[in-house]
């Protein structure tokens, strides 16, 4: 049989269709902000101006995207092998582990440019390691990956809390954190670059991971379409039966897979740990893991659609943040409600406007859509 | 000739640039069984397709009993006395007989009167057209040709006055086949209608009253099957003389390649599946085993190939032992010279959803010629690619096409270029044309007997019996998981087609 849907050109299928979706994403988003009696389009202004309006806003959005690209690329990378890594949540929070241990064993000796690569193979380690049981499982029993790592988050949740609360809490303190790490764990900031563009930056969490992110996100781009690994893995996502065919083993590809993804998510929690807050609190992580899901699907699994998406994601929380500090009537859950309306037309209904541009596009100019100039319907 | 019962006037459809259907003009007359043959690609399928509301043609007319009317889903269809069988039953395997008639078709939100009245129903269409089947049978319990049989009851049961069948005998015995063709007589009879979608140019001719020809999405010939000639339709479908029986040398067999000695298979459920099957294929020889699908004979390729594990018995591979117990790897298998095409290349032989230079890696992805460490050498890949489109005449030749989009045949090429390319000692083919257009199936035969002729040992499986006896040096037939029988080439298609059966045929076995 055919593909159930012409094809259109490239431009349309990759840039007007996101675009279109994402401006009925906010406009339905606009109709809930008037409902709450207040003005949309003022509305708007604050969410994007606060997003990229002042260099600080650039910062803190740039700040968000790298979480989000991290947790996105690491969903994306179990997707491409069909796997579905609910569980980017608790293998990040525990990825915090790993840096936490690291920085607190040598932050008063070792100067941050040697602790950040020992911290990123530390944070990628446990997060691996975190991904590894629940696809053993997978692998070896048969358990559905889905069930067993919302079921790690929850153990990793309560780990975090019992470590915190006993053994990484510092004897005397009250906060259920760490101590906060020396200057040789904290990473430099990358708010000159964005100051070199003129523009004034007060305080910014924006850090040297942002960099990580791009290069993970060539690296992932790199795994996936140009390694025989990344091969195997697209043969198994794609059809189980063929990967068995070309004789790849199920258990090897779905544990690969897995570790890689869960080091992904576990190096997310570099950026938020040492390059902003130092310190390894209880729930750090609070909800990245779920957006990176929403990033990679709009994304397409693709590390540039992830890249974008993380930074539409970070507008969306650093605007977000703004908007509810200026409209006292729109709370932080409206900003979740935008958020939620972005994933649902732009993720779930994405083809929701494609037959109707399809009709357009072969009524304006049947070539483009491959079709010969005639028009009508079967009688 | 009577009244027309289908008139398709000026029909055209495109996906994307791909014109499915042009300018296609199509009348059947009423109580006719019509035929339409052509390629796989030439489009009848997606007519067909339009005709049942699954498409919506681009322009064009259709009238059904002399009247326009306009089909948007197939309950439109269905509602003009339209049934369709599909190639592919579209039944609830663990549902009753009963309950697959009624599907969609409850009339109340309890079942209890609709099952009634089906019931009442189905005994009096089974008495009418011959179309025995239990009522209370569930569905995955009964043989192929009654769950087609039950795919007719569906269709008449909502009224159908016109039945499109969809390459219906693909998974019949032969047996089976003429039972069908019996009842399609006695519907045509009763006064039905009926169009029937085929590639066996032997079964128009057997059962049509009128065939028509499609190549490449256009209507190239309509004639009275009796006036015409099974060379002629041939010659019209691929627009030039096709040879219907491969010609080939005598075989030359000689050491034995691959060895099979009492093997024996059972599937996930603990059923037997291979029991206790031996054999042998020597280079220079095709063997060709026989057999209604589902004998076992997918079972035992897959368990040469080492994808299925195997309760006991032995496979030898060059006087050396396969691993039998499911841990074998096929990339090995390969690397001992063995190779494979699977029966379903659509989810096993080939990703789909790969481009074309992708699944011309599959299961050679660890070669180190398409290698550069960890990488892979798209430029390798690409150029050997382009290489295999040019010696297998792949089209369209472009190796950066999603595999989804090239026809069956062309898919089938994609698996054997690759396969043969690696040039292996044993060939193991499942089902080597299956959805294979005519023009196809003569450059896929011819390659397999050059195999041969090269000295390898090929074995080939298919459920096609003309191919089974045209190509093979020795046959064996499998029913029910065990070989029933040997015979050679010369062997007749009622001798044959008995041992599929199961049928005991003392003199056949002298």
């Amino acid at each position: 049989m055919s593909t159930p849907y012409a094809k259109l050109p490239a431009w349309a299928d990759y840039g007007l269709i996101p675009l279109i979706n994402l401006s009925v994403a906010f406009i339905v988003a606009g109709f809930v902000v008037m409902l709450v009696g207040e003005n949309p389009f003022r509305a708007a202004v604050i969410l994007v101006e606060g997003a990229f309006g002042k260099g600080t806003g650039i910062a803190f959005t740039l700040f968000y995207a790298t979480t989000f690209i991290f947790t996105g690329l690491s969903v994306a990378v179990a997707a491409h092998c069909s796997l579905f890594n609910i569980g980017t949540e608790g293998q990040a929070y525990i990825g915090g582990l790993g840096i936490a241990l690291v920085c607190l064993s040598f932050d008063s000796v070792l100067p941050w440019w040697v602790i950040f690569p020992i911290a990123i193979v530390a944070a990628a380690a446990f997060g691996a390691l975190w991904g590894l049981i629940p696809a053993y499982l997978q692998a070896k029993r048969g358990s559905h990956i889905v069930i067993t790592t919302i079921m790690f988050n929850f153990i990793a949740a309560s780990v975090m809390v019992y470590l915190l609360v006993g053994a990484l809490k510092p004897a005397g303190s009250q906060a259920p954190q760490t101590r906060n790490f020396l200057a040789g764990a904290a990473l430099p900031k990358l708010n000159w670059v964005i100051e070199l563009f003129g523009a004034k930056i007060r305080s910014a969490p924006l850090n040297i991971c942002f960099l990580l992110a791009l290069v993970m996100a060539f690296l992932v781009w790199l795994l996936i379409w140009r390694t025989r690994l990344g091969y195997e893995m697209r043969t198994y996502g794609h059809s189980p039966k063929a990967a068995r065919y070309a004789g790849i083993s199920e258990t090897r590809i779905i544990i690969t897979a897995m570790m890689i993804s869960g080091a992904l998510a576990g190096m997310m929690a570099l950026n938020p740990v040492m390059g902003d807050q130092h310190n390894v609190a209880i729930d750090f992580v609070s909800g990245a893991g779920y957006v990176g899901i929403a990033v990679a699907l709009m994304g397409r699994l693709h590390p540039v659609g992830i890249v974008l998406a993380a930074i539409l994601f970070g507008m969306l929380y650093q605007g977000g943040a703004e908007l509810a500090f200026e409209m006292p009537a729109i709370s932080r859950d409206m900003i979740v409600i935008i958020q939620g309306l972005v994933i649902l037309f732009a993720g779930a209904l994405e083809h929701m406007f494609r037959p109707y541009i399809q009709a357009l596009f072969a009524s304006v100019s049947p070539k483009s859509v491959g079709m010969q100039a005639v028009k009508g319907t079967g009688a | 000739m009577a009244q027309a019962a289908i008139e398709l006037i000026g029909i055209n459809k495109s996906f994307g640039a791909v014109r499915a259907n042009r300018d296609i003009n199509l009348e059947v007359a009423r109580g006719t069984i019509h035929g339409i043959v052509g390629e796989n690609g030439a489009g009848k399928s997606t007519l067909m397709s339009i005709l049942y509301g699954f498409y919506q043609a681009d322009s064009g007319e259709i009238r059904v009993g002399g009247k326009p009317v306009s089909i948007h889903t197939s309950n439109d269809a269905i509602a003009l006395g339209i049934g369709m069988v599909h190639q592919h039953f579209m039944l609830v395997d663990n549902f009753t007989v009963l309950e697959n008639v009624i599907l969609g078709a409850e009339s109340d939100a309890l079942l209890k009167s609709s099952i009634t009245k089906a019931r009442s129903e189905l005994d009096r269409l089974e008495r009418e057209y011959g179309l025995e089947v239990d009522p209370d049978a569930v569905i995955e319990e009964l043989p192929v040709g009654l769950q087609q049989r039950v795919e007719i009851l569906k269709a008449l049961y909502r009224g159908a006055e016109i039945l499109i069948l969809d390459e219906p005998t693909g998974v019949l015995t032969p047996a089976e086949a003429d039972h069908l063709f019996r009842i399609l007589k006695q519907l045509k009879d009763q006064g039905k209608t009926i169009v029937l979608i085929t590639h066996k140019l032997r079964e128009i001719m057997a059962i049509t009253d009128t065939v028509s020809v499609m190549r490449q999405g256009t209507m190239v010939a309509t004639r009275t099957t009796k006036d015409t000639t099974v060379g002629e339709l041939a010659e019209l479908m691929v627009g030039r003389r096709v040879l219907l029986r491969v010609e080939k040398g005598q075989s030359e067999a000689g050491a034995v390649k691959l060895s099979v000695k009492n093997l024996t298979v059972r599937d996930q459920r603990g059923v037997t599946m291979v029991d206790n099957v031996s054999f042998d294929v020597r280079g220079g020889e095709i063997v060709g085993i026989a057999g209604v699908a589902g004998n076992g004979q997918s079972e035992l390729l897959e368990a040469i190939s080492g994808i299925r594990h195997a309760v006991s018995g032995e496979v030898m591979l060059d006087g050396k032992p396969i691993d039998l117990t499911g841990k074998a790897d096929p990339g090995e298998l390969r690397d001992r010279g063995l190779a494979h095409v699977p029966e379903d290349r659509h989810h096993v032989g080939l990703v789909l959803a790969f481009e074309e230079n992708e699944n011309s890696i599959l299961g050679y992805h660890d070669d180190e010629r398409y290698l550069k460490g960890p990488f892979l050498d798209i430029d390798a890949i690409m150029a050997d690619a382009k290489d295999k489109i040019e010696k297998y005449d792949i089209r369209p030749g472009n190796p950066r096409l999603k595999t989804a989009n090239f026809s069956g045949g062309n898919q089938q090429k994609i698996v054997l270029a690759r396969e043969m390319e690696q040039d292996p000692g044993v060939l193991i083919v499942g089902q080597p044309t299956r959805g294979v257009d005519v023009g196809a199936i003569e450059f896929i035969h011819k390659r397999l007997i050059a195999m041969r002729d090269q000295g390898k040992a090929v074995l080939v499986v298919s459920v096609e019996l003309d191919e089974i006896r045209s190509l093979s040096d020795r046959i064996l037939v499998m029913f029910a998981g065990r070989v029933v029988g040997e015979r050679g080439p010369e062997a007749t298609e009622g001798e044959l087609g008995l041992l599929m059966a199961g049928v005991e045929h003392q003199e056949a076995a002298e």
